[in-house]
């Protein structure tokens, strides 16, 4: 397979992750600013503050628009053409790193990108307001369960789905670790209690955001705790956004190269080891080194894995 | 599909019938209809640079164009002559020139063109194949008068557009393809494939490797040269993909490199390496023509294959097809006057209002002046511009073009349409699947089909003369 193909199937598949998870920060913040308890309970109102830290773009949002608060998020993280983490930088970088390997694609993969950047230009772009926030997070949802449905309804199991999976997991790691961090470090006012109404709402927030609450039930049958929400998004490979779930699809995607060649890069082993770390971690260690270091040290070694990919399989040759 | 006395032609009447009987809003909605298909599957043009929607709709009409097989029979052996002629010219004029020796055609044409490139001279290329994918375009006057207005032998597009436009159509009216017995033309990758696998250079091991060499994202046909790899199972490349080693080609795979034998290229002779023609150029890959003239990669079209398409070469096509092959030509050509000799300069000056004039050099239908159309002050403009450099322009008279009814505005109308019948010509044999892309003159009265000039497209049925 072309290097330049593998290149640009791997950044279609993280930027479809990333527009989801962009508009799952934004519903955070969205439902975070409708809690009651908040008023009055901190300085200025930070919410729309940590949507912007989780979405990795608090600087630029803030340089260009002064403070974030529900305007300032819609028009730079949905809509921004110049900010290139924006939803509408995402659904465009996809469809033009997918219509560059448009061989590589089925026709259904590549109609739902079509269709989502059309839709996206003809009905979001003029119209999109804090009155249909709601309709347009829940409309980016159903396009990126439907180009997931497309991939895995339609795509040979060859080394385009490896590598589109691939990226789809280094971007969906780093978003649930930066999402969790948010939480963790961001959120909660000073003054506040640990384990206070508010903190509850917060983890609530949390869970929903990554459409996860309903299995927090199910695993713990228990009252939310900060720890069993850190473990189910960290270390319990049933869910399928945390970290542990993400690094072993990695892991076996990079695999499945390897199964042609017999070749085993850098890539291979550092996988390889975040997954053990991950696997054989328990929450009570990863509470009593930080949760915040832990999180910090998961990125870094996410960003390394990143480049080592695109090295050994010579993405910029 | 209408003789001369308005009745339909003969085989073409139960497709008459239905065109009349199908209620109007219904074919409406089709229309509609294809519009969004092709959005949606991203069949696109694109025009960057001149503002408006870079990524454009080339307009397509329900209405199919009907040939019957016995034409298309007659059609496609002319056409095959056409191009094994044109083949057997391009390797004559860059090896022993004997038609030019012979005085079939003046020498100063073929040696001082443009398109003759000095650096094809004596270089053999597989099979002996120059023009492998080969465009013809036809127009018809009368019920049996078909003329070649234009041969195309570099890289012909427009034929994922007929592929396309057939799934479309098959896709709105199933009913009718299923009363009529349409000749198919799916086959037209895997001949495609087939005939790029024939010519692998002698030194190719195993099964050759082909893929589609493509200017990128941001040429106007990237769609279809994504389309043909897809459709041949091959990788589609740009320059930045191959590299140069050892005297053989190479494209950079996430395994490390593999060889590639056969380059089925869409990008023009000037933007191919860097080292033998354009310095400035990106798209291309330093190296290639050394490694093409000493046998190790096949290109297709072959470097240098524009001199079978010259507007002015065009006029010695029937001397080719004499010279080469001892036949008779099967197909016409237009009656073409070239500036050049001082005779036809002074009669094309002289009937301006009648002709249409095109310079040599010119394609997509820029830069022509249709001379019934043309106002009295554009027809002086012209007239300056084909004084100042008479070489430069060729004319030809305006034929009596048929027409095909056509969909629109919520009911039918003539339209002037032409023919590019799309021929394969490998090392064994010629493919040719039935039919080829239709385009049409949109505007009433207009003769210009071109794509660029607002011109559409239609399905191309070849159908026999008794119904299934």
């Amino acid at each position: 397979m072309l290097s330049r193909s593998a290149a640009c199937l791997y950044w279609m598949g993280r930027y479809m992750e990333r527009a989801e998870n962009l508009s799952r920060i934004i519903e955070v913040g969205f439902r975070l600013s409708q809690i009651p308890e908040w008023e009055g309970s901190g300085p200025a109102k930070i919410e729309w503050k940590s949507s912007a830290v989780a979405a990795a773009c608090a600087e630029g949002l803030l340089a260009k628009h002064g403070e974030a608060n529900l305007e300032s998020v819609i028009a730079y993280i949905a809509l921004d053409e110049n900010n290139p983490s924006s939803i509408y930088s995402c659904f465009k970088a996809a469809r033009t790193n997918g219509r560059t390997v448009r061989t590589a694609l089925t026709s259904d993969m590549w109609e739902c990108l079509n269709d989502t950047w059309l839709e996206f230009n003809s009905r979001w772009l003029e119209t999109l307001n804090q009155d249909n926030l709601w309709e347009f997070l829940d409309w980016v949802k159903i396009r990126t369960n439907l180009f997931r449905g497309a991939i895995l309804g339609t795509m040979l199991r060859d080394n385009s789905f490896a590598f589109t999976n691939i990226g789809t997991f280094i971007e969906r790691a780093d978003n649930t670790a930066r999402i969790l961090d948010v939480k963790y470090h961001i959120l909660l006012p000073p003054g506040e209690q640990l384990g206070g109404a508010l903190d509850y709402t917060q983890w609530v927030t949390l869970l929903r955001s990554v459409t996860a609450l309903g299995s927090y039930h199910w695993v713990y049958r228990d009252s939310i705790k900060p720890w069993n929400v850190a473990e189910l998004l960290i270390l319990k490979e049933q869910l399928p956004r945390s970290l542990v779930y993400c690094v072993s699809r990695i892991e076996r995607d990079l695999l499945s190269l390897n199964e042609h060649d017999g070749q085993r890069h850098d890539c291979h082993r550092l996988a390889g080891k975040m997954y053990s770390q991950l696997n054989f971690a328990k929450i009570d260690d990863v509470f009593q080194n930080g949760l915040h270091e832990f999180l910090n040290e998961f990125l870094t070694q996410n960003e390394l894995l990143d480049n080592a990919i695109s090295n050994n399989y010579h993405f910029y040759s | 599909m209408l003789g001369p006395n308005g009745d339909p032609r003969q085989g073409m009447e139960r497709l008459a019938e239905w065109m009349l009987q199908a209620p109007r809003d219904l074919l409406t909605a089709r229309q509609a209809e294809a519009k969004v298909l092709f959005r949606r599957i991203g069949i696109t043009f694109a025009v960057y640079g001149e503002g408006g929607d870079p990524e454009r709709l080339i307009p397509f009409d329900i209405v199919p164009r009907v040939l019957r097989t016995k034409e298309w029979e007659f059609l496609s052996k002319g056409i095959k002559q056409r191009v094994k002629a044109l083949n057997m010219f391009i390797h004559d004029v860059y090896h022993n020139g004997e038609i030019l020796a012979a005085g079939k055609i003046p020498e100063r044409l073929v040696l001082h063109n443009k398109a003759y490139l000095p650096i094809m001279r004596g270089v053999s290329v597989a099979g002996d194949v120059y023009s492998h994918i080969a465009g013809i375009d036809l127009v018809r006057t009368g019920p049996n008068d078909f003329y070649v207005l234009e041969d195309n032998t570099r890289t012909p597009s427009g034929v994922s557009y007929m592929l396309q436009n057939r799934e479309v159509m098959m896709r709105l009216f199933p009913d009718l393809f299923s009363s009529h017995r349409v000749a198919p033309i799916e086959r037209y990758t895997d001949d495609l494939r087939e005939s790029l696998k024939s010519v692998a250079p002698k030194n190719c091991e195993g099964d050759p490797t082909v893929v589609v060499m493509s200017p990128g994202l941001y040429n106007s046909a990237y769609y279809e040269h994504s389309f043909l790899a897809d459709k041949m199972g091959v990788e589609l490349v740009e320059g930045q993909d191959l590299f140069v080693l050892d005297n053989t080609v190479y494209m950079r795979t996430t395994y490390g490199p593999k060889r590639v034998d056969v380059i089925y290229r869409r990008i023009d002779d000037a933007f191919l390496d860097p080292l033998s023609f354009r310095a400035d150029s990106t798209l291309g890959l330093p190296g290639l023509m050394n490694v093409y003239r000493t046998g190790g990669v096949t290109i297709a079209n072959a470097v240098g294959s524009g001199i079978a398409d010259d507007k002015a070469i065009y006029m010695y096509v029937p001397e080719m097809i004499r010279f080469y092959l001892g036949e008779e030509p099967i197909l016409k050509n237009v009656p073409t006057y070239w500036c050049d000799n001082k005779d036809d300069c002074k009669y094309v000056l002289e009937h301006l209002d009648e002709l249409v004039v095109k310079e040599v050099a010119g394609s997509g239908g820029y830069g022509m002046l249709v001379g019934p159309k043309a106002t009295p002050q554009e027809r002086k403009d012209y007239a300056l511009r084909i004084k100042s450099d008479p070489s430069e322009f060729i004319a030809q008279p305006t034929l009596a073009l048929s027409t095909t009814p056509t969909y629109v505005n919520d009911g039918y109308a003539p339209r002037h349409v032409d023919l590019r019948p799309y021929v394969l010509v490998g090392a064994d044999k010629i493919r040719l699947v039935p039919g080829g892309l239709t385009r049409v003159a949109l505007q009433q009265g207009s003769l210009v089909v071109n794509s660029s000039q607002g011109g559409g497209t239609k399905d191309t049925w070849v159908i026999g003369d008794k119904h299934a």
